[in-house]
This record gives structure tokens, sequence and C-alpha cells, in this order.
């Protein structure tokens, strides 16, 4: 297990290969021996600042320090919270980092995350700054795919839906150029295409092939992991482009007869109309496991971030 | 000597054919040359010049073998002159230190690697724009389109002084 006592995750970049490959070793062995682990963290607090909705990442972040042993406390909802009294974030940052070990920052502004680890004397772990990054959930994929594939690198991904303001597609796809042999396949309507500066970013630091699509059919033959993502309408300034295009891509079991056998099909979840129900039920249905290693990763992320050791 | 324009002060005019201006050396300050002509106003605002309290010139329209015509601004008893500002402004400025009324040194201004405060991100979900305790912070991304990387939120803003 790699040293990342006292570093905060604002981005998947802070973390280098070997220290990814630290946490997803750790989380593979939670995920098998989960009683080894069940007072690791005791006497640690985690605080969970959530200023934006979510269920997945606050409850499987505290599901994650419940399970090492420690205690929860925090807010979901900003209007009950000091914020609303016009409190800035720094200042409610350094409040809560004597109150909390380890801080997980949810907030709509991209680059809160950053603004808050510049005044913490704790870890601050980005959970989700608007449609910027969201690293967590980028682990919680790096085990899946492990989990599923043995591999994350030589892979062909396709990334479909809204790749302009997914937070998660943007993560996961800056730290999958950094393997070698990805090819990448990026499924959006025109208004939804991947943002020109992260292309480019894309296309100047790694040899990965990227491969612009307006169907999903032309990319199902070829690939071993379909990405999908919701149209996210609190992205949207204005409501009239988000009922156009919400229904843009909708995977069901006529679309999976064109995929292979051994497809992978994730989704960071909340779904709302894009996967189909009746693909739950297809042995390549990977994003509810994907949900179960979101708790995992986390368990191993905060053990490393605050230097526990078993 | 140069020609008159009318917005210079603190000069003394002269006679002649043509209505002329001259303007005294400073003994120790900074002379701002090679400005654009049109851009010497602009900049004298955005440097908050009338409020530094030291004597400062503004010449427009000034005759240049280079230019053509120029604006130079002259500030006596000051030398903190915000480079990074003048280098987002126009980038063929230079900057002269004056000593004991010798140019101790000249600088040609250019595009800062890294920028502080001088101008917002231009994404509106930017930390940055919307808490006081941010100074948005930039790094020079593309030199040739004036595109600067925000630290915060990993956009790219493009810089239109020009």
């Amino acid at each position: 297990m790699l040293n990342l006592c006292g570093r905060h995750l604002v981005s998947p970049s802070d973390l280098a290969l070997s220290e990814i490959d630290s946490i997803i070793a750790l989380a593979q062995d939670m995920q098998r021996q989960r009683g080894n682990y069940s007072e690791l963290c005791r006497g640690k607090i985690l605080a969970t600042l959530f200023y934006e909705p979510s269920t997945r990442t606050k409850l499987s972040f505290e599901s994650a320090m419940l399970r090492m042993g420690g205690s929860i406390l925090g807010f979901s909802d900003a209007n009950a919270s000091a914020v609303a009294k016009g409190e800035s974030l720094a200042d409610t940052i350094r409040v809560m980092d004597a109150y909390a070990d380890i801080i997980v920052l949810r907030h709509p502004k991209e680059g809160a995350p950053k603004l808050a680890s510049a005044y913490s004397r704790v870890p601050i772990v980005n959970g989700g700054d608007g449609g910027h990054q969201h690293p967590t959930q980028t682990l919680t994929d790096l085990l899946t795919i492990h989990a599923f594939k043995g591999r994350v690198s030589d892979l062909s991904v396709a990334f479909c839906g809204d790749l302009k303001y997914g937070r998660t597609v943007h993560s996961l796809i800056e730290t999958l150029v950094r393997y070698p042999g990805g090819k990448f396949y990026l499924i959006s309507p025109e208004e939804l295409v991947l943002p020109p500066r992260l292309r480019e970013y894309l296309q100047r630091t790694s040899s990965c092939q990227l491969i612009e699509c307006r169907s999903m059919e032309e990319a199902l033959p070829h690939i071993d992991i379909l990405y999908m993502t919701r149209i996210q309408k609190e992205r949207f300034f204005n409501e009239a482009d988000y009922l156009r295009l919400k229904n843009s891509y909708i995977l069901d079991a006529a679309k999976l007869l064109l995929a292979k056998q051994d497809l992978v099909v994730m989704h960071p979840l909340p779904r709302v109309n894009e996967i189909a129900y009746e693909v739950d039920a297809d042995p390549r249905a990977a994003y509810f496991a994907q949900a179960e290693c979101g708790v995992y990763v986390r368990m191993s992320l905060m053990a490393h971030l605050l230097g526990v050791t078993s | 000597m140069w020609r008159l324009c009318p917005y210079v002060v603190n000069g003394t005019l002269t006679g002649g054919d043509e209505l002329m201006i001259k303007v005294a050396g400073i003994k120790r300050g900074t002379v701002i040359d090679h400005v654009t002509a049109g851009k010497g106003l602009w900049i004298f605002n955005k440097l908050n010049l009338a409020s530094l309290g030291h004597p400062v010139v503004l010449l427009m329209n000034v005759q240049s073998s280079r230019l053509g015509r120029k604006d130079i601004i002259k500030i006596e008893d000051y030398t903190a002159v915000d480079t990074a500002m003048l280098g987002l402004i126009d980038a063929g400025i230079t900057v002269n230190i004056i000593e004991n009324e010798q140019v101790v040194t000249k600088t040609q201004v250019s595009l800062p690697q890294v920028v502080s405060g001088l101008f917002v991100c231009g994404n509106p979900r930017c930390v940055s724009n919307s808490d006081h305790y941010v100074t948005p912070i930039f790094a020079l991304y593309e030199a040739h389109s004036r595109a600067y990387l925000c630290e915060y939120c990993e956009e790219v803003t493009k810089v239109a002084w020009k």
C-alpha cells in the first residue's frame, strides 16, 4: 500500500498510475475480505459536504467509512447549512476541517474542490464538481473494469450520451488514456460532444484513438465496454435543449444483439431511460456491480488518504 | 519633441510652424513605450494611474519610426508597473526603467505565462465566478489565440484585450 497520507484528490491526474494501482489492489482485497477491515478507521470522522443532491456518492462514502468502523457527519442540502446564511466555501472548509479527519465535497461549481483544498488541513476528496471531474467515480469504474475484464489497457471503450457535461466521462477518459492500447468511441449528439479542449488534450498527451459516432449501432459491434451516461437536466441552462436531447440514446435488448458477448455495460447511475429495464437481466449489464465497487474503492481511497493500515 | 495631441498633460507648448510639445525626461521612474496608438488611455485607466499619486504623462499619437504612430506613458518615481497586464494588452510594449535619467532596464513585454486576477474565467459554472475568496488564476495555454487555462475549472478563456 503506497503512502498517500494527507493528500487531496481533486482530479484523477492527482494520482500516479502506481497510486491508482495501490488503491485498486486494496479495494479488491477489501471486497474479498471485508471483515478484516471493519476496525480500520475506528476513531476517524468523515464529513460529507454535499452542495448538490447525491445518492450513490454520498451514501457509498458513508457506507465505506461505517464499514471501516469510523463515523460520519455532514449535510446534503446546502440550504440547511450556514451556506444559506452566506458563508463562503473557504470558511465552511476551515471550520469543518476541525470537525473531521477527511472531507468529501460535492459542489455545483467547477473547481470548488480545488479551492477547498487550498484551505483544508485534512484531505479533500472531490465528490463531483459541476461538469468538471468526478475522480472517485473513475476509481469505481476502474475497479469494475478490472473485475470484469481483468485489465484496463488494450480495451475498446464507447462513451455514450452526454459527453459535454458528463464529469464521469471526463474523469474516466482522461485516466484511461494513460494506459496503453485504448480505443475510444465517442457517441453523442452534436450538441453534447466532448469539450474540444479535453479532446485536444487527450490527443496531445496520448496515442489513443478517438472515434466520433452519432449512433450506437456504429460502435456496438466493436467495443469491449459501453459506458452509458444520463443526459443531465441540471447541467442545462435552457430546458428546451434538455427536452430535445434527453432521449438521444437508449440501450435496449435489440441493440445489444449487435454487441460482443463479453461486452460490459456500465453506467455511473442514476439512469433515467437511457438503459431499458430489460437490459438489467442481460449478463453484460454491470452497472449494479459497478455501484457496489464504489463502496470498496472509497474504503480503499480513504484508508490511503488517512494513512491507516490494517 | 512630439506632436501635440489633445490628451497630453503636464507638457510645455512651444511655438513654430506646427504646434509642438516638449515633455521633459524623467530622472527616475518608468517609461511605457511603443504602445499601439490609441491604447494609451486604456492602459492609463487599466493601471489606475490617475490615483497613483505620482506625476504621470500620457502622450498619444506620437510619431514612431517603428509603428508610424504610438502612445507613450511616463511615470515619475514609480517602477512597479504590472508588466503582466501590459503583456496582455499589447505585446509590443517596451518598459524602460529609469534611474538617474538613464535607462537601466528595457523589457519587451510578452503574454504572461501565469495570470492572476486580471480577467475572469469565461466559464459561468467556474467557482472563480461565484466565490469572493477566489482570485482567478490562469496558465497560458495557446499564445497565438491568447488562450488561458483556468486553474480551477480547467476551461479555456480567450483574452480579448488587444
